[in-house]
């Protein structure tokens, strides 16, 4: 009987990962996404932009190209890092609750935070084993924003997380909306440019500036494991600010295509930013979050007292 | 096998990403080059991207009469692209070193150097000329096969 449940836990696991809301369902999602914000860029200037498949030729296009040989050990290693980042992003998207009642168990908040953390830190090290001064000014860029966007980032999770007394994403989907928790998302929001290395925060792969940033040494197939990861990276992202403004009601198959609108509002805010801002140095960059956290900290301390002292 | 033969070649043709390489160009080409994505004439439409590292390219832009300077640095980017890949001379000077021919300063035109594919001629050309120049190059970079032999293309990785 335990082995039955133990096994269908597993499957289930597994369809999760692979199936909906992961892969089968999060790449197509991902080449959406990307290419809906390069569409709502291109808008923004007053040009034509890209066509509805473009993300999917440069994908197919990168994976036809020549691979490159590096026989050493830290040839190995540059090729492990995409492969990782494409992974954990995947898995990411696999633990966010699309469906309602979908499962899910204690603590999952906080394997969605470490999956979500694992592109950037992959990012990173990549561009060190790729040993191109470029790529290391790149990564040394990405490590000093990450430590710096993730404090405003996590706090903001934590305090959704510890206001509704759960590390559950599917308790947190479907509990009711607090002050707080808007407070909480709006903090969420500010992270995601410097998440998802777009404008004002995309200082960390500065195309033309340090070349392509840690990216520079990358190529064909390997290179498309990135762009792949990044595009799943987005659907993660906004996916978790989706899970927590949009509420779970109506039939089975209405919350999903909620999902989708969701997250295509929220791209098209980004992009909406991304368009109309130039790009931060690193000192700005890290002095903007710190003031974040500071703020959005002070007006949750006296959120918390103003609503401590009513009841 | 038919099937994944045509989308590759579909791909490759409709996602032209470029690197842009200045070997001693006044810079006149450079700007139309930037102006052929730029909202007017808005290259983006045929997936043409500019991009930072000649490694993530499959089109190599090079303008300029090509000075002594710039020549080896020119070799050592065309062998960082990955193949199949291709090389357009933006503008009249990488084509025939245009009205600095003879001088003691250059080492071109361009084709003593590297394989070219396209010439898009003038001085400078216009952004609609550059656009089918980079159409006409994507179409080459779709026929050609992965490790072509004979061809002498060649990708080359440190480490």
């Amino acid at each position: 009987m335990t082995q039955t449940i133990a096994l269908s836990a597993s499957t289930d696991a597994l369809l999760r990962l692979l199936v909906f809301p992961g892969l089968l369902f999060a790449v197509p999602c991902a080449w959406f996404l990307v290419w809906l914000e390069r569409k709502a860029v291109a808008r923004m200037q007053q040009r034509i932009g890209p066509p509805f498949m473009q993300p999917f030729y440069d994908f197919v296009k990168l994976m036809s190209k020549a691979w490159p040989r590096r026989e050493e050990l830290s040839g190995a290693i540059m090729s492990f890092w995409p492969l990782l980042a494409v992974a954990s992003a995947a898995g990411a998207v696999g633990l966010l609750p699309v469906l309602p009642n979908s499962g899910g168990f204690a603590g999952d908040l906080i394997l969605l935070l470490a999956l979500l953390e694992m592109p950037s830190m992959c990012l990173v090290a990549a561009g060190f084993s790729s040993r191109s001064v470029f790529a290391e000014i790149g990564s040394v860029r990405e490590a000093i924003l990450s430590v710096s966007y993730n404090v405003v980032f996590l706090l903001a999770l934590v305090s959704i997380a510890a206001s509704q007394h759960s590390f559950r994403i599917e308790a947190l989907a479907q509990s009711s909306a607090s002050p707080l928790r808007w407070l909480g998302v709006a903090a969420i929001l500010v992270c995601l440019p410097g998440k998802l290395h777009l404008n004002p925060f995309s200082l960390s792969n500065a195309e033309q500036e340090i070349y392509a940033g840690p990216l520079t040494e990358y190529m064909g197939p390997e290179l498309a494991l990135w762009e792949l990861a990044h595009g799943l990276e987005w659907v993660a992202a906004t996916g978790l600010v989706a899970t927590l403004v949009v509420p779970h009601f109506g039939p089975a198959w209405l919350p999903p295509l909620l999902f989708v609108a969701a997250i295509a509002i929220i791209v098209l805010l980004l992009a909406f930013v991304a368009a109309a801002t130039a790009r931060l140095a690193i000192d700005t960059s890290v002095r903007f979050y710190s003031r974040c956290a500071l703020v959005f900290a002070a007006i949750a301390l006296v959120s918390a007292l103003w609503i401590g002292g009513k009841l | 096998m038919n099937f994944f033969r045509r989308l590759v070649c579909t791909a490759r043709r409709r996602s032209p990403w470029l690197f842009h390489m200045n070997s001693g160009s006044c810079n006149g080409c450079d700007i139309e080059l930037i102006a052929s994505l730029s909202p007017r004439y808005d290259a983006e439409q045929l997936g043409v991207q500019l991009q930072g590292s000649p490694r993530h390219a499959d089109i190599l832009c090079v303008s300029g009469p090509v000075t002594r300077n710039a020549a080896g640095a020119i070799e050592t980017v065309y062998k960082q692209v990955p193949c199949p890949k291709a090389v357009i001379a933006i503008g009249s000077c990488p084509a025939t070193t245009n009205v600095f021919i003879d001088s003691p300063t250059l080492d071109g035109p361009l084709d003593r150097h590297i394989p070219v594919d396209v010439f898009v001629p003038g001085c400078p050309p216009r952004p609609d000329a550059i656009i089918r120049g980079i159409a006409q190059a994507a179409a080459i970079v779709a026929e050609r096969r992965r490790t072509a032999e004979g061809s002498g293309c060649t990708t080359e990785v440190e480490a």
